[in-house]
């Protein structure tokens, strides 16, 4: 089952090190750019958008809704979903939805960030809201 | 500048293998060099480009070592299985820019013998990689929001199969002969909601290759005259999470550079191979390159419209990926050798489409739900 199921740690690097420190605190971090003011995810350092390097950090509320997923039947430690959910803010981002009933998901449903741990910070993943 | 025309497919390829575990890859990459170059009717010796991607054991350099080439261009461009319909267009440029006049393209490796080796990780890597992204679910999350936007549903995923089958009867090399069914497909067992075990390819060992030249050289052999008239290329990707939509691929944008580049729309095609990992792939790319409209492609593939000599859009005649061979979980090389049979009559007489003068062969590579890129050749027999 997903609870069983052992994440990989991130490696890390100098330019999403600020994310994960936040992660161990409970804080899901995306990145805001001040010169054209668009959210995105993962995080960068110079906009995706505008290309300018006045990116920001920003806590997200951790509310989501499901955009699209899809149940993994064929997998040696069990089924799991895979989803793309959108933010509150805006951004979308590939994720897992766990520790909810897996066979009723819904393009549209509410979720929110929930971390699991690692050997390292741990990583965001979403349940039903 | 146009690459119109100034390329020709002199020479195809495609290894009849579909498990190899007493070959090694490299060997199979030379059997499917030596293929291509005799049926082109040139030897070694000839060949002056040389061009492969990712399934090329050590890349260029042992490459051109192994098969003993001496080239004076060569192209590692490496986009998945849509790989080979880059090297086409980038052959094509070399020639048209005399860089290089007798070029050699080769794809070969064992899946179905052995693990592949896992893809060099991107900047995205700890965003992603532990959520378990496959080419089912990426694939299966397209097909569910397809679904939800425009009611496309798993029997007219399934019609894509049928097709596919009703040509791969026919062909004594593919790994998958029987004809199936609308109901087979979606009784087979679900592997990632909501494709089923029937909506996904094959997974074969195996490869294939092509000679890529001038005209005067291609006028000078003796095989049926085919040469490429567009060509285009594209990529997609999150993007930062901004506006994601997962039912439409890069073919959006390769498809109208290459039909713009040959002059002609699709409803000048006469045969389509069109890649089909999963039966989603077909749909979407189909819609995106103009066969119909963005939503319509359930009812389009629908009642056999893809099967030759029933349907309006002859699609994948060899059996395609679904049923005949994906060689190297990478199908646009056996896309371009399905068109060029056409295209020459060669195809077998079943499903050779009448009179094919005008083809296109496309397809996508990497993860259509994640990140991917597409090219498209459109492709003319003289």
């Amino acid at each position: 089952m997903a609870e069983a199921k052992k994440y990989p740690a991130p490696v890390t690097n100098p330019e999403t090190a600020q994310f994960w420190e936040a992660a161990k605190a409970g804080k899901f971090l995306i990145k805001r750019c001040t010169a054209c003011g668009e959210p995105h995810y993962f995080p960068r350092s110079i906009c995706p958008f505008c290309f300018s390097d006045k990116t920001e950090w920003e806590e997200a509320s951790g509310e989501a809704t499901i955009y699209t997923y899809s149940l993994m039947r064929k997998s040696p430690t069990g089924p799991y979903a895979i989803a793309y959910v959108t933010l509150k803010e805006g951004p979308s981002l590939q994720t897992n939805i766990v520790d909810c009933d897996l066979t009723s998901l819904k393009i549209g449903q509410k979720v929110k960030v929930v971390f699991k741990p690692t050997d390292g910070a741990p990583l965001p993943f979403f349940t039903a809201a | 500048m146009t690459i119109k025309g100034k390329a020709y497919i002199a020479g195809i390829y495609e290894h009849p293998t579909r498990h190899a575990p007493d070959k090694s890859t490299a060997q199979l990459h030379a059997e499917v060099a030596k293929g291509a170059i005799e049926d082109a009717g040139l030897t070694k010796a000839d060949i002056d480009g040389y061009f492969c991607a990712g399934d090329a054991p050590g890349g260029l350099w042992p490459m051109v070592d192994y098969l003993g080439l001496k080239v004076r261009h060569v192209d590692s461009t490496e986009t998945g299985g849509c790989s080979y319909l880059i090297h086409l267009g980038h052959a094509a440029e070399a020639i048209a820019a005399g860089k290089c006049s007798i070029a050699l393209v080769t794809l070969a490796g064992k899946p179905r013998t052995g693990v592949m080796p896992p893809r060099a990780a991107g900047a995205e890597a700890d965003f992603e990689t532990a959520y378990g992204a496959t080419t089912h679910n990426a694939y299966g999350m397209c097909a569910m929001r397809h679904m939800h936007d425009y009611g496309t549903t798993s029997e007219q995923l399934a019609w894509i199969k049928v097709a596919a089958s009703h040509h791969a009867q026919y062909n004594p090399h593919a790994m998958l002969k029987d004809v199936v069914t609308v109901e087979d497909v979606i009784n087979s067992p679900m592997i990632s909601d909501p494709l089923h075990r029937m909506d996904c390819c094959v997974v074969t060992d195996g490869g294939g290759a092509m000679i890529v030249t001038t005209p005067e050289i291609a006028k000078s052999l003796k095989k049926p005259l085919v040469r490429l008239i567009g060509h285009g290329e594209a990529m997609k990707g999150p993007r930062g999470g901004k506006d994601l939509d997962l039912t439409y691929s890069a073919g959006v944008w390769s498809g109208p550079r290459a039909f713009e580049e040959a002059g002609i729309t699709p409803k000048d095609i006469k045969y389509a191979s069109i890649y089909d990992s999963f039966t989603i792939t077909v749909l979407m790319q189909l819609e995106d390159l103009g066969f119909c409209k963005k939503g319509e492609g359930g009812k389009f593939v629908s009642d056999g419209n893809l099967i030759s000599g029933v349907g309006k859009l002859p699609f994948n005649t060899d059996g395609g990926g679904l049923c005949s061979n994906h060689p190297v979980n990478r199908g646009g090389m056996t896309k371009i050798l399905e068109a060029v049979r056409q295209l020459r009559g060669e195809a077998h007489p079943k499903v050779q489409v009448p009179n094919c003068d005008l083809a296109i062969a496309h397809g996508t590579g990497g993860l259509l739900g994640v990140r991917h890129a597409a090219s498209t050749c459109i492709l003319e027999r003289v």
